[in-house]
This record gives C-alpha cells, structure tokens and sequence, in this order.
C-alpha cells in the first residue's frame, strides 16, 4: 500500500512537473495555428534558444535564475516580433507547404548558428539554493524544483486563462480564433493581435526552455527538433487553438509519457505515440477541437 | 449537339490532352544519357552517384504525394527505412538474394503504408504533419531498442543500433556480384530500378488517376462534389509512394552492404523533402535537379568545410528561407518562367499556385 501511494505520488508529481513544461511550451504554438492557420515549426528553435540564454546568463554573467527567465522571455518576445514581421507575415496566405519549408529552414538555422556560437556540449545549469533538495509532504518528499514548476506552471495557467477569459484582448484573440473574418468585419486589427500572441507565445517557449533544462538532462541545440514532435503532438491532439485542451492534452501525455517511461524504461517512450494514435484516430480534430 | 454526346467530346479531348502530356519528350532521354556518362567519366565517384540515384528514387516517392497529392510528410523515412531494415535483415539473416528482398522490402513498406495512411490521411494540416513525424520516430526508436535481442539465453546482434551491421549479398540473379570497391554493378542495379520506377510514376502522373490527385490538391471539395472517392485515392497513392520509398531504402543498404538507424533519422526526412522543393514539386524531374545539387553540394561543403561546425546546416536553412521567399517553384520553376513555351505542359504546376 505504501509503496503504491509512493510510486503514485512520484508519478503524479513528476508527471505533472513535465506536463506544465509541456503546456508552457506548446501553448504558443497552439494559439498561432488556431489564430492564422499557421504551421510553425520553428517553435521549437524559440525555446532552445531561451534556453540558452537561460543557462549564459545564469553561468558566466551570474544573473539571478528567475531574473533570466525574464530576460529570456522578452529578448525571445522581441525575436518573435521581428520574425513574425520580416518572414511569418508574407506566407499567411501561402500554402501550408511553404510554411513548413520556412520555418524547416529557420530550425536548421537557428540549430547551426546556436552550434556556431555555444558549441555542441550539452548545457547545464546550478539551479538556485533555494530550488534545491527536496520539500516533506508528510508521507513522501519531492523535489523542490518539480514543485516549483507545478506552481509555476499553475500561475501562467491561471494568468492565461484570466488574460483570455476576462480581458478585452482576451476577447478579441478568442474572436478572431473563432472566426477571422467577422473579427475583422468589428474593427478587431487582427494582424496586430497575431503580432502579439505571437511574441507571447515565442516568449512563454523561450520560458518553458529555461526552465526545461533540467527536467529534460542538459540542452544541447538539437533540441529544437528532437522535442518538436512531442510539442505538435500536445497540439494536435489538445486541438488548435484551444488552450484548455492544450491543458488537458499536456497533463494527459505528461502524465502518461512519465509513467510509460517509469514502469518501462526500454520502450516506454511508445506509449505518448500509443496514445496520440488512438486519440486522433477517435477524433482527427483533436480532444477539444472543432470538427 | 445532345448532353451527351458534347460529354463524350469533352472525355476525348481529355483524353488527347492526357496522351500528349504522356508522350516521350525528346529531352527526357537527357538525364538518362548523363547517368550513364557519369559512370564512365568519373568511376572514383560511383558510391556518390549511386547514393544520388537512390536519392532521386526516395524523392520521386514524396514528390508523388507531396506535389500531386498535396499530402505534405515530414516522415517520408519511415518507409524507406522499413525497406532499407528488410533487406538488411534478411540479408543478415541468411537470405541474401537481392531481388526477392527488394519485393519483400516493397511489401513491408507498402503494409505500413496501408496500416498508417488509413489514421494518417483521415487528418490534415499540422496533425497529419505530425503524425508523420511520429511514425517515423518511433520506428527510429524501435530500431535503436532492438539493437540486440535475447535468444534464449544468447544476446544477439539485430538492428545494430547506432553501430548498424555490415552484411552482403548474393549476385543479382546468380550473375552479378556487387562490387564494393568500383561499385559497377552496384550503380547499374541503382539505374536500372530507379528507371522502372520513373515509368512506374510516370505513368501514374498522367494517368486520369494522377489527375484526380491533382484535383484533391487543388480543391479536395470540389473532388468530394464531383463524387471522386477522395480517401480511397489518397490512401492508393500513399501506398505506391510507400512501396517506391521502400524499394528506394532497401537498394540504398544493399549497394553499400551496411545499414545504420541513420535510414531513419529526421534529418534524412527532411533533406528528402527539401530536394524536391529545390528542383520543383509537382514535376517528376524536379526530383532528379533537387537530388542531384543536393546530394553534390552536402558532400563538397563537407568535405571542404567539414561538419563541426555544421555550415552545412546553416546554407540549407538560409537557402530554404530565400527559396520560399523568393523563388517559390524551385529551381525548375526559375528555368520555366525564363522559358515560359514549355511551362503549360508540366502537369499541374506547383501546388496551390496554378493559376
């Protein structure tokens, strides 16, 4: 019996840890694709390099963890913005297939130019004392840092879900997600929203990128393609555009990707792929999505 | 003029227009003629101009379902490894005959083709693209866990991992032995099934069947209201893509003699698809051009500049972000729009960009 609650309660806490990775991450990647449609494949390549600024401004400057997250957040936000006006803009209109060569081309990119500039070596960081060692729930001890992330994760969801619920541009992005035209049709400027999502969206990746850099064992600049699958798949099967089934799809892999890997360290990692298969093939349009 | 008989006009001059588009060109005997001087101008580039034919073989594949059914796959390994895994292992395992492994290797992937194009293909847009992706993924994950296996008690090389096998072949029908110094007859056997294969797609392009794909690319409603049985279709020209690509992987291991998981790396999937985008989708020979530079110049940038740092990378991305930008069609599309008199005949232009 104990050992059941232990193994349970290590599986949902560090399930859980990872599914907020997941949701913070993806999220971003999400709303573009409900909002214009747009296949960004880039997304990725958005969180290795907040990542990276992460651990280079931790390591050699010494700036305190939590205030690089912010940097990165916004210095990524601000590549957002310049990439979503110099390139993403011209190819709203074009064929799918054209935004998946662009934003292919940019991974390549961006991977080669971080591998130019930091190197290959997989990248880690000290995390802060007060994010070390373990907190006592009683019956169990946990590592303070998946705590941390579950509650760090649990405040940007709680923030989006009152910035989209209750906010006027909350409104306007559900809206226009909704249906573009009509938003346009009240006056909603919708390729200045999109801007915007956009750079909230790159900046909550580069966000999940530093805070992934332990959970996911060192980041190295391959990252951006080996963990893109798992970010379009918490997509795909959450359904575009619906940031609470993108919730619900990244506990759901969370969790299970977790417990695949836990129970079957050899194979285990085919249980996410299991369950995306089946999911899709119950509803193509995702869980939460419009058919 | 009755209804009908204004129908049955209309049905003949389709199908005029479709025998004449079928018809040989004199200029398309012109990459053949290459082939077969590159073999005897440069002999110590064999290995290479072999890879490139097989490459031709795998992006001519994609190019069936990405150009002229607008089914755009980022997975497109998962049946050329399935291949390539096939005749390497039955080749490993006893069976070295070459012939009967390409079948078995064409069968194989033509059965994943069914199993996953029939939940791939009920989706579209960013999940079909991911599924693919997936697809192929986890197959790289099955091939780097089944490294060895348990026999009883014993521990047994099988896939090899990372390390992959080495393994050989019987002669081609008792006669020809591949030759893994020269390559000789190793590039021939290459030739010869890339060419089978051309006609095999030839053929299927500008068959009425080629045509409905370029419909559903075109405007798939349009095909759902006209009564043409859209998934069905798909689903057939996914297999054959699949089949193809897995013949392609099977010769790609064979004349090497060695397979790593490399055959289903994502890099491989991506490469593939960014050759055909670089010689034009939708247009057979684009895949011959995209192959061809691409293949030569990866090997020269890595040989000259080497891998670390990847150079190589970085030009691929940066050429891929301008093609795009500035040179949608590839580069058979820069040719074409210099001599406009041939473009009406290729069959359906670049997708969603016929006029």
């Amino acid at each position: 019996m104990e050992y059941a609650v232990n193994t349970a309660t290590t599986i949902l806490v560090f399930g859980i840890a990872y599914a907020m990775l997941l949701f913070i991450i993806s999220v971003g990647l999400s709303i573009t694709m409900g909002l214009m449609g747009f296949v960004n494949l880039a997304h990725g390549s958005f969180a290795m390099v907040g990542g990276y600024l992460t651990v280079k401004l931790v390591v050699p400057v010494g700036v305190p963890y939590l205030a690089a997250l912010l940097i990165a957040f916004i210095a990524v936000a601000l590549i957002g913005v310049i990439m979503e006006l110099v390139l993403y803009r011209r190819l709203y209109n074009r064929p799918e297939l054209d935004q998946v060569l662009l934003t292919i081309g940019i991974v390549f990119a961006s991977v080669a130019l971080v591998t130019f500039v930091w190197g290959n070596n997989p990248q880690n960081i000290q995390l802060p004392a007060w994010l070390r060692g373990d907190v006592d729930l009683g019956f169990k001890s946990i590592p303070i840092f998946r705590a941390f992330m579950i509650g760090a994760g649990a405040v940007i969801v709680a923030g989006l879900f009152y910035g989209l619920e209750r906010t006027r541009i909350g409104a306007q992005i559900r809206a226009a997600v909704d249906n573009r035209r009509m938003a346009e049709s009240c006056g909603i400027n919708t390729g200045r929203l999109f801007t915007l999502t956009f750079a909230l969206g790159s900046g909550m990746a580069a966000i999940g990128g530093g805070l992934g850099i332990q959970i996911l064992g060192g980041l190295k600049p391959v990252f951006a393609f080996e963990y893109l699958v798992i970010f379009l798949i918490v997509v795909a099967v959450g359904g575009l555009g619906n940031i609470r089934g993108t919730f619900f799809a990244a506990l759901l892999l969370g969790i299970i990707d977790f417990a695949g890997k836990y129970f079957l360290p050899e194979g285990g990692s085919f249980f996410i792929y299991l369950v995306t298969f089946v999911v899709l093939l119950w509803r193509p349009q995702g869980l939460f999505g419009k058919a | 003029m009755t209804g009908e008989q204004r129908d049955t006009n209309l049905n003949s001059a389709a199908a005029l227009d479709l025998l004449r588009a079928h018809r040989f060109q004199w200029y398309e005997i012109l990459p053949w003629v290459i082939a077969i001087a590159v073999f005897f101008a440069f002999p110590g580039y064999r290995l290479l101009a072999t890879q490139i034919l097989v490459m031709i073989m795998f992006a001519l594949s994609l190019d069936l379902i990405v150009g002229y059914a607008g089914i755009v796959s980022l997975g497109h390994t998962a049946f050329f490894g399935t291949g390539a895994y096939t005749a390497a292992l039955l080749a490993n395992n006893g069976w070295g005959e070459p012939l009967s492994a390409l079948l078995a290797a064409a069968v194989m992937a033509a059965i994943l083709g069914v199993v996953s194009g029939w939940i791939i293909l009920r989706t579209h847009g960013l999940t079909l693209l991911m599924l693919t992706m997936a697809l192929s993924i986890m197959l790289y994950e099955l091939a780097k866990d089944l490294d060895v296996i348990k026999i009883g008690d014993e521990e047994v090389t099988f896939t090899g991992g990372f390390d992959g096998i080495n393994f050989s072949n019987d002669a081609i029908l008792g006669l020809f032995e591949f030759d893994a110094v020269w390559y000789s007859i190793n590039y021939w056997y290459a030739l010869v099934f890339l060419f089978a294969a051309f006609l095999v797609i030839r053929t299927i392009v500008h068959a009425p069947f080629g045509r409905a794909l370029i419909g559903i690319r075109e405007n798939v409603d349009r095909m759902h209201a006209i009564g043409s049985p859209v998934f069905r279709r798909k689903l057939v020209v996914y297999v054959i893509s699949a089949a193809i690509a897995g013949v392609a992987g099977a010769i790609f291991v064979q004349v090497q003699g060695n397979i790593t998981i490399g055959v289903y790396e994502f890099e491989l999937a991506g490469n593939v698809l960014i050759m055909i985008i670089l010689g034009g989708t939708g247009r057979l020979y684009g895949a011959f051009i995209g192959a061809t530079v691409f293949t030569i110049l990866e090997n020269f940038t890595e040989h000259v500049l080497g891998t670390d740092p990847p150079y190589w990378e970085l030009t691929v991305g940066l050429t891929l972000v301008l093609t795009v930008l500035f040179a949608p069609r590839g580069l058979l599309g820069i040719f074409e729009s210099v001599l406009p008199s041939r473009s009406s005949n290729a069959p359906g232009g670049a997708p969603g960009r016929a006029a």
